[in-house]
């Protein structure tokens, strides 16, 4: 057991990986200099130029690069910097690298990881803030991963590296400097399953990413209240744990989905519209108002889903009848 | 006319050239044949009248060679190794496809042979044989990528950052442009800036040629000086092969836009009847090379005809190789619940 922060744990993964497996490397922009938020300090003086490669600002090049790459059968490792770039690539990884396996009938895997920090950050406006997680889960072929913890961002990026699908990963921004307890040893098959924060009996919240924290600081102004949240981080969007959410539900006979990305056909809508097709119990989901991210602090503090919009929202729903 | 007429010419390995050729030709007739009866379901895109590139190119890769080719495929695979029957059999949406039916004639593959793949997408293959070089170049060997494209993707920008990249890192990539003067329905000159392809290129630093691309010999002669280049490791090359489309876009366009009397004067001049004037003139009876070709048609004959008598994928098969994890799982019952 280790302490380190949620930007270290990733950059442990991945020498982690590379001194497993000679067929990882990773490639982007910036990366011999640690890359833009140094979550690849010190990796190019271990591995050398060819394993940590620094490219040109050519997203569309560096994800059809690592998808040509991953066909021949390495194992690339891509950085995109800020996640609204990656959309400067997005032929190249929905139309190829997610559906490369299938269209040539299984003749090909593209093993490769997407890494896309994502989320509000410092003021950083409509084009370095958004969290665009739903778009890649309705994307057949991908895998879609969201750390909110070092732990899981060790044990999440170690198993998506080895995994042989298409992996979009999804770090927050806000988290890098997050410290947390890292233990010895990933754990052993993390992807599609949720990780229980917090019992409870009154409520299913279920959150991933940043979102977690500000769901663990509502959870506890409920308690406060006498209200018994039972708390999941998510962390897996694709594949996503219906068994762990569809018991809890069952048995608090609510759900409440929270998430920073736009609330308007966000992946807390599936969520929602899986727990009632299934359970029949009221759900509700909250999230950000359907617009781009403001420069100004008061601006951008309007699309919030923090802790106190969090538990508004689990009060209203508690308001309402077991059976809508 | 070739430089090559009055000197030593191969005629055996002109004639090599022509069967295949033919062959490529009679593929794409025969697919469009059966469009015709609805065998073929898709769009299809033929190279007819551009086959001097498919084969005199990749004559000169290596079966272990790495391919990446368009939408306007055919000739392309079929020149690299891959299997007419399987082909055939994909473009009619059966289980014995180069990819069991789910991929149709603008997804052929055939990895066994190096074939990555033909692509819905212009311009999308030249970043991913960038990628397949920068994988050769971390695992060692001598291969190399061979990237095929039409000149209608020279104006989108994975042709920049694709060739920059190639560059960059100095990787094992012939990069060829497949010139037929068409960007779907438009001519490609009037739309696109500047000198051509081959300027693009040498403005990246990548040397190259061009080439009468109708001319298979000079196809293939030029095209094995630079793929011995780029195998010797000097980084990627370019050829630029002017060609001409003879067939619409699609098996479904009809090509009103251009004058009939052009089409019919490039007939006069494409590679199959280049070649088998050249083999004339060197002293071939017209009667062998009726013979020739009447072969290889026969045998494209044959492999449509078992194409067709070929099975239909089992409809389970659209719910496999989607992903390793959370692949949806199919409803219980033979069809959707």
């Amino acid at each position: 057991m280790a302490e380190m922060t949620y930007l270290e744990a990733g950059a442990l993964a991945l020498a982690e990986a590379m001194r497993a497996d000679p067929r990882v490397w990773a490639l982007g922009e910036d990366l011999g200099r640690g890359g833009v938020f140094g979550q690849y300090k010190g990796l190019q003086a271990e591995f050398g130029p060819e394993r940590i490669v620094d490219t040109p600002i050519s997203e569309a090049a560096i994800m059809a690069v690592a998808t040509g790459a991953a066909m021949l059968g390495t194992r690339p490792v891509v950085e995109m910097r800020f996640a609204d770039f990656a959309l400067c690539a997005i032929d190249e990884l929905v139309n190829q690298a997610a559906k490369a396996r299938y269209m040539f009938g299984g003749q090909t895997r593209v093993p490769l990881v997407v890494r896309e920090p994502m989320g509000r950050w410092r003021s950083s406006a409509a084009q370095h803030s958004q969290s665009l997680e739903a778009w890649y889960v309705h994307v057949p072929g991908l895998v879609v991963l969201t750390p909110a913890t070092p732990a899981d961002n060790r044990s999440l990026l170690r198993a998506a590296i080895a995994c042989d699908d298409p992996v979009v990963y999804l770090e927050h921004k806000n988290l890098w400097p997050l410290p947390g307890e890292v233990p010895e040893e990933p754990e052993p098959s993390p992807i599609g399953k949720a990780r229980r924060v917090r019992e409870g009996s009154d409520l299913t919240l279920v959150a991933w990413s940043a979102t977690v924290h500000e769901a663990v600081r509502a959870a506890e102004l409920l308690a406060r209240e006498g209200i018994s949240v039972e708390l999941f981080d998510l962390r897996s969007l694709w594949p996503w744990d219906r068994e762990a959410v569809l018991g809890s539900a069952a048995r608090t006979g609510r759900l409440l989905v929270a998430h920073e990305a736009v609330q308007v056909g966000g992946f807390g809508a599936e969520v929602a519209a899986t727990v009632a097709e299934t359970l029949g119990v009221p759900v509700a989901r909250i999230g950000a108002p359907r617009l781009p991210v403001p420069y100004s602090p008061p601006l951008e503090a309007e699309l919030e889903v923090d802790a106190t919009r969090i538990a508004a929202a689990a009060r209203r729903l508690l308001d309402r009848p077991r059976r809508g | 006319m070739s430089a090559q007429v009055g000197h030593n010419l191969d005629v055996r390995r002109l004639e090599s050239f022509l069967r295949s050729m033919v062959a490529i030709r009679a593929f794409e007739e025969e697919a469009l044949a059966a469009q015709k009866e609805g065998l073929v379901k898709g769009a299809i895109h033929p190279s007819i009248g551009q086959e001097a590139v498919a084969v005199g190119v990749c004559g000169e890769l290596r079966r272990d060679d790495v391919l990446l080719s368009t939408h306007r495929g055919h000739g392309h695979t079929l020149a690299k190794g891959a299997d007419p029957f399987a082909m055939m059999a994909e473009l009619m949406g059966r289980a014995p496809g180069t990819s069991q039916g789910k991929g149709g004639s603008m997804h052929i593959a055939d990895f066994a042979v190096g074939m990555l793949g033909a692509n819905g997408v212009v311009a999308a293959n030249i970043g991913i044989a960038a990628g397949a070089a920068h994988a050769i170049r971390l695992l060692g060997g001598d291969r190399i990528v061979c990237c095929i494209f039409g000149d209608g993707a020279v104006n989108r920008g994975p042709f920049l950052e694709g060739l920059n990249w190639a560059a960059v890192y100095r990787l094992p990539v012939l990069f060829v442009c497949e010139d037929n003067g068409f960007a779907a329905t438009t001519r490609t000159r009037e739309l696109t800036a500047g000198e051509g392809p081959l300027a693009r290129a040498r403005a990246l630093g990548i040397e190259g040629e061009t080439v009468d691309g109708n001319d298979v010999l000079a196809v293939a002669e030029a095209a094995r000086a630079l793929v011995a280049t780029v195998r010797g490791g000097a980084g990627p090359r370019f050829l630029h092969c002017l060609t001409y489309r003879l067939s619409g876009h699609t098996g479904a366009d009809p090509a009103t836009y251009r004058p009939a009397a052009e089409v019919e004067a490039r007939w006069k001049d494409c590679p199959i009847a280049r070649a088998r004037t050249l083999l004339e003139g060197a002293g071939v009876a017209r009667a062998e090379l009726d013979a020739l070709e009447a072969e290889a048609r026969a045998a494209i004959a044959e492999v449509a005809r078992a194409a067709r008598a070929a099975p239909w994928p089992d409809p389970s098969l659209a719910w496999t190789d989607v992903q390793d994890l959370g692949a949806e799982l199919r409803p219980e019952g033979s069809a959707r619940g």
